[in-house]
């Protein structure tokens, strides 16, 4: 259920790092004066001035906007795509069912229909989930749209040997007959017990549970129609047919593309888009320095990854007011946390666990990550800042500096009945470094209480399959702690808790991403707030979760991760949504 | 004033080691049709000698004094430029070893070719038929075809011939051979001088030859100078040396001089030591450290350098020792010697 | 001659089908050895998402299975002949030279390779006729001007350039004349441009990386040029030329240079031979879409029929280079005899 993150650092990049920073300083920019020049008082220049507002608003239409990657889409094909930038981006050309508000702030994790008229409506049970599709909506050949087309796009989907890089959302909760393998393999299966189309306005999803939480389904590019006549299966990613206000151009897979404007595109049926540039020009494989050298300079738009700045850049950047002033720090829907995994001795005591959570010192976390800009804020609970429900509890205060209450933690050793502390394992997983350094900074901090860690790194690949995530592997070779980490597809409560403290998706076969968390009070918990279809009703369940994890100490908070990401020059309309923690890419446009 | 005259030509080379007297005043005549041949060790300077006729040595770091007068006109005090264009049409040089001295990625036909359009404003065409001309008049077989071919594709005499070829075919005046038969075996030797001795006659230039090997210049030459460390030691007529000569050195030379008319399996009477070091030149005579009669000069050997003197009729000799008694040494001991060998 | 050729053709071929079995054992052999199994080599193709049946049923349709040797001839038969991979509702037919099938961007790997040609040519043809003329030339100068001060700095900055890598002085180039500075167009070093789409920005685009690529190489050759002059500037033809009565540029250029040349010709083929299977740091320095770049994004995502297929065609490229090589020497030194 997690998606990917790009590739962070790589040893390149980390030589890169080390010669630009040998060069210096570079040239300087100027200091933007983009933000005082429109009228509509949008932002000044000023460090995170794109966090709650709209940055540099403005309506003018033109211009051909300039993205670069650093890596390449896994996939542009709707069904095959499971990158946060990608799901950001794909609304350009393709037009799901449901989308996140296109606003600043709060406003962007509210979902607003997009190519259906109204959001799902649910039945009773919240099992089945209806959508009725906006009239006169067209491919960009100029056929109309319809709920079939719909409707294919998401079988498709079900085919994961054709589409590997895609999420199971779909496979693992719709009705689908048994032994359905997708169109291609079972060709002509009906498939009317998982999705209906009573007319051609009209679309049923029919699920195996109630689930209250289906728009969030309905937002994913999986929805994004696609006419069966054009499909061509994997080869569909190399000219994918556009619902949107831009169609694909050229497109050359592993160098990049670029898209042009669709005549098709109705702005009548769309109320969320505004289309400003007449295009797209967007690379792939971009050396990650050279995208941030060139958004600083004015070369390139949009480092469209939109996981943050690379170290040589923040170095530059955080040193400089002016380059400050064009940049946002958001905290983002991921948490960096350690297991603490109840099932090892002496940790199957409360009070043990609540001493590691008392010594550990969060400054040092931090730092392991990268510090406050690029690593994160530090997390007091689990659920981040920018998920709905999330209310602000410390249950574990690490002392007036954040380096740990030695005082507290010995108090809990002591009633544990080990006043002397005791000696556990933590993993990480070995391809990160960040990992290793936040292992090594617990190991100190809890060896001030006595508490004695031994490092254990197992590969990355494995780490959940064999390792950590394997309850008799961790148990047997006493993984006390386990270091951890874990981001939501989409801000909300559900996407975010159920994988990582539901006790039932624990298999003893090892896979899982939850290795501590066993609690049935929280199993019911989710259980209730799945089948809540009251939003209102539903936000402080994920709260009440949280509260009850942290009670039992299942889980060391550590960082609610952030990013630094670079302002384009004479980019407008620029906003950082918490839907994906990178800026909205819908609306932006050239001065 | 001779066709060739050299008036006290000093060629000296500052090195890190000290100053290096290669020629050390060196004077000498030569008329168009005549032969001087120039003998000595190597290290003797006569190498040093040819390469500053030919101006070579301008623009180095050599120190050039005196004259050099060539065709009434002086080369030491001319603009490289000017000699430039006076080297290859009025004066030529064969070296030694051409399998070195010819570029190697070149045909030979090329090569001479681009010696003849230097000075000559003809068209490839007209060039390449006076190179097959003058390979043909070397006496190379089948020149048309040998043009095409590079130097490593032929023998070592035709690669002589080539050269010569190479040297004569702007009709030099002046042509300067350099040990031209070293790198020859016997029999070819005898060739490759029967040539240049023809070819000379055919163009009627001044020819100099060097050699280590008095052999060489016996048939050839009219005159024969010998060098030792940088000075002339013994000039005259090739009878004068031949017959008469009074240097020691000479007479070491003389024995040490392997002769056609002799069986190749009598011994050679080598001069002992090694020729003297150049930047260190002994006191008094640069001889004497090897010199067999050091004893007989009254003391002088290693405090007076000697003079060069007429000994009678242009025969000229630097040694300390009287010209009776080189003459009683050469009749008495010396070439009774050499015949009994 | 012609059998000579003929004979290094199929020398060639043997030694590709060498590198062929060598780079299939580190792709294939190598990971079993140390302990991976064909399930773990089919999930690097499938998603993550994949379930622990979808990865045996990929494991079974790539052949993981198979003895290694079959595995190797079904490799070794798409070249020649071909293959065909199933992509959902049809079939894809990977023409030969088949040299594999990228299971991640679902695109057979020649003409991915094909169309990175260009880029690394351009870029390694650029930048070799800059460092040729720019190494020779100033070896040249500072042979003839032996110990003067040209010499002196030539000879520090070819030390330079030698010594400094290229993911330095790229950068250092991109920031003095490329971030931010007020071009006319558009920044230069930034994309690729096919020269046949618009000559002039082809080169406005590469000038950075040829000139970048040039200074490690240029450096290297001015060294060799000017150690070879100082040795061919002393042989007995150079003086047989002055002798002649040559003008001076003649005998440097037309003689003293081109008996120093064949020593620079035969690195310069290899050399070439080696950029032409990529230019992997300028490449990836300046995001130039080369075939040096495709390998390191292919070996970031552990996309082996890429990586394979760059190795072969590397390979290809230093095969063919040596054969040009030897056959230029002949052309280059008549004392060569090619039997």
């Amino acid at each position: 259920m997690m998606r990917k993150t790009t590739l962070g650092v790589t040893a390149m990049g980390a030589v890169l790092a080390l010669a630009l920073a040998a060069c210096g300083g570079g040239p300087t920019a100027t200091p933007s004066q983009s933000g005082a020049a429109p009228a509509g008082g949008g932002a000044k220049a000023a460090f995170n001035a794109a966090l709650t507002q709209v940055y540099n608003p403005s309506d003018k239409k033109g211009g051909i906007m300039k993205f670069a990657n650093a890596g390449d889409w896994d996939s542009l094909d709707p069904a095959d795509t499971y990158y946060g930038y990608s799901w950001n981006f794909i609304r350009l050309y393709g037009r799901a069912l449901v989308m996140f508000k296109p606003a600043p702030g709060k406003e962007s994790s509210e979902l607003v229909p997009d190519l259906a008229e109204t959001l799902g409506v649910p039945s009773d049970d919240a099992k089945t989930w209806t959508y009725k599709l906006r009239a006169g909506v067209k491919f960009e050949d100029g056929t109309p749209i319809t709920s079939k087309d719909v409707k294919y796009g998401v079988m498709r989907s079900f085919d994961k040997e054709v589409f590997p890089d895609g999420y199971t959302y779909f496979n693992d909760t719709l009705d689908w007959p048994k032994d359905y393998k997708g169109p291609y393999k079972s060709k002509g299966v009906n498939v009317d017990s998982a999705i209906s189309t009573p007319d051609d306005q009209t679309i049923v999803f029919h699920l195996k549970q109630p689930y209250s939480g289906f728009d969030y389904f309905a937002q994913l590019p999986a929805t994004i129609p696609v006419p069966e006549a054009k499909d061509t299966g994997a080869k569909y990613r190399e000219h994918v047919i556009s619902s949107g206000p831009y169609k694909f151009d050229k497109n050359d897979i592993g160098k990049g593309f670029n898209l042009v404007r669709n005549d098709q595109w109705d702005p009548a049926t769309d109320p969320n888009r505004k289309a400003l540039p007449d295009g797209y020009d967007v690379r792939t494989n971009v050396n990650a320095d050279d995208i941030d050298n060139r958004v600083l300079s004015g070369d390139l738009h949009v480092d469209i990854a939109g996981t943050g700045a690379q170290p040589a850049t923040l170095g530059r950047v955080l040193t400089d007011p002016n380059l400050k002033a064009n940049t946002d720090n958001p905290t983002i829907t991921r948490l960096w946390y350690t297991s603490i995994n109840g099932n090892v001795k002496p940790l199957d005591n409360l009070d043990c666990r609540k001493a590691v959570e008392y010594a550990a010192d969060k400054v040092a976390y931090q730092t392991a990550y990268g510090g406050e800009f690029s690593g994160g804020q530090i997390a007091t609970s689990l659920l981040p800042p920018g998920i709905p429900g999330h209310a602000d509890i410390n249950p574990y205060p690490s002392g007036p500096d954040n380096h740990g209450d030695v005082t507290k933690a010995k108090e809990h050793l002591t009633a544990c009945g080990q006043p002397n502390g005791f000696e556990t394992n933590i993993s990480y997983r070995a391809e990160r470094p960040k990992e290793k350094a936040t292992a090594e900074a617990l190991q100190q901090s809890l060896a001030k209480v006595g508490i004695k860690l031994t490092l254990k790194p197992f590969p990355q690949a494995d780490y959940f399959a064999l390792y950590a995530g394997k309850p008799g592997y961790a148990k047997d070779n006493k993984l006390g702690l386990a270091i951890n980490g874990w981001g939501a597809d989409w801000p909300d409560g559900y996407g975010f808790l159920q994988q990582i403290v539901d006790s039932r998706v624990i298999r003893e076969t090892g896979g899982s991403s939850n290795i501590s968390v066993r609690d049935p009070e929280v199993d019911k918990l989710l259980d209730q707030a799945s089948l809540e279809t009251d939003t209102a009703k539903r936000e402080p369940i994920w709260a009440q979760i949280d509260q009850k994890v942290m009670d039992n100490a299942f889980i060391l908070p550590g960082l609610w991760a952030k990013s630094l990401l670079l302002r384009g020059k004479g980019v407008t309309n620029v906003f950082v949504s918490d839907a994906t923690g990178m800026y909205d890419y819908l609306n932006m446009g050239l001065e | 004033m001779s066709f060739l005259q050299l008036n006290d030509l000093r060629i000296h080379f500052p090195t890190d080691d000290g100053l290096v007297k290669s020629v050390d005043g060196l004077s000498f005549r030569l008329e168009r049709g005549k032969t001087l041949g120039i003998v000595g060790e190597s290290g003797s300077g006569k190498s040093v000698t040819s390469l500053g006729i030919l101006g070579l040595h301008k623009g180095t770091r050599a120190k050039i004094t005196g004259e050099i007068w060539l065709d009434g006109e002086e080369l030491v005090s001319a603009t490289p430029e000017h000699v430039r264009t006076l080297r290859g049409k009025k004066m030529a040089m064969i070296f030694q070893d051409p399998l070195s001295a010819m570029h190697p990625y070149y045909t030979v036909g090329a090569q001479i070719i681009e010696a003849y359009r230097i000075h000559h404003q003809v068209s490839k065409a007209v060039a390449r038929k006076h190179a097959i001309d003058m390979l043909g008049r070397v006496g190379i077989p089948q020149p048309d075809r040998r043009v095409d071919s590079y130097p490593h594709e032929f023998s070592g005499g035709m690669r002589q011939r080539a050269m010569i070829a190479m040297a004569l075919s702007c009709d030099p005046e002046l042509l300067i051979a350099d040990e031209p038969t070293t790198a020859l075996d016997v029999t070819v030797q005898a060739q490759i001088l029967d040539l240049m001795r023809d070819l000379q006659q055919e163009f009627n230039s001044a020819l100099i030859i060097i050699t280590h090997d008095l052999g060489v210049v016996a048939e050839l030459a009219d005159d024969i100078l010998v060098m030792y460390g940088g000075k002339c030691i013994e000039y005259g007529t090739a009878e004068d040396i031949f017959e008469r000569p009074e240097h020691p050195y000479t007479w070491g030379l003389l024995g040490s001089m392997p002769r056609l008319d002799r069986e190749r399996t009598e011994r050679l009477m080598p001069i002992k030591g090694t020729p003297p070091s150049l930047i260190n030149v002994p006191n008094g005579c640069a001889f004497h450290p090897r010199c067999a009669f050091e004893g007989r000069t009254q003391g002088k050997a290693d405090t007076e350098v000697p003079e060069l003197l007429e000994t009678e009729g242009g025969h000229l000799v630097r040694c300390h020792m009287s010209r009776e008694e080189r003459h009683a040494i050469w009749e008495n001991e010396i070439k009774p010697n050499l015949e009994s060998v | 001659m012609a059998t000579y050729i003929i004979r290094r053709l199929i020398w060639g071929v043997f030694m590709l089908a060498i590198v062929s079995v060598i780079t299939f054992a580190i792709f294939f052999l190598v990971p079993r050895l140390a302990g991976a199994t064909s399930e773990s080599l089919a999930t690097r193709y499938v998603g993550r998402t994949a379930s622990a049946e979808q990865v045996k049923v990929a494991a079974e349709k790539l052949g993981f299975n198979d003895p290694l040797v079959v595995q190797y001839g079904r490799f070794a038969k798409g070249l020649v002949a071909g293959a065909e991979y199933d992509y959902g509702p049809g079939v894809e037919h990977c023409p030969a030279p088949c040299f594999g099938y990228s299971f991640l961007t679902r695109l057979p790997v020649w003409p991915d390779l094909l169309n990175r040609l260009p880029v690394t040519i351009s870029l390694s043809l650029g930048a070799a006729v800059i460092w040729l003329i720019g190494g020779v030339a100033t070896g040249v100068i500072s042979a003839l001007r032996r110990g003067s001060f040209f010499d002196r700095a030539a000879m520090t900055i070819a030390l330079g350039g030698v010594s400094l890598p290229i993911f330095f002085t790229g950068i250092v180039s991109l920031v003095v004349f490329s971030y931010g500075r007020p071009f006319a167009l558009a920044a230069p070093g930034g994309s690729f441009t096919p020269f046949f789409d618009n000559p002039v920005m082809w080169a406005y685009n590469l000038t950075l990386p040829w000139i970048t690529l040039a200074f490690l190489y240029a450096a290297g050759y001015a060294r060799l040029t000017r150690s070879g002059m100082l040795e061919t500037m002393n042989e007995d033809y150079i003086r047989t030329a002055r002798a002649k009565g040559l003008a001076e540029r003649t005998v440097v250029f037309k003689h003293g240079l081109r008996g120093a040349l064949t020593p620079i010709l035969t690195i310069f083929g290899l050399d070439l031979g080696l950029l032409m299977g990529g230019a992997v740091l300028t490449e990836s320095t300046f995001s130039l879409p080369g075939i040096g770049k495709y390998a390191i994004d292919a070996i970031t995502n552990q996309d082996l029929p890429k990586v394979m297929g760059v190795t072969l065609v590397a390979a290809f490229f230093v095969v063919l280079a040596n054969l040009v090589v030897d056959l230029l020497y002949a052309v280059v030194d008549p004392r060569v005899r090619l039997t």
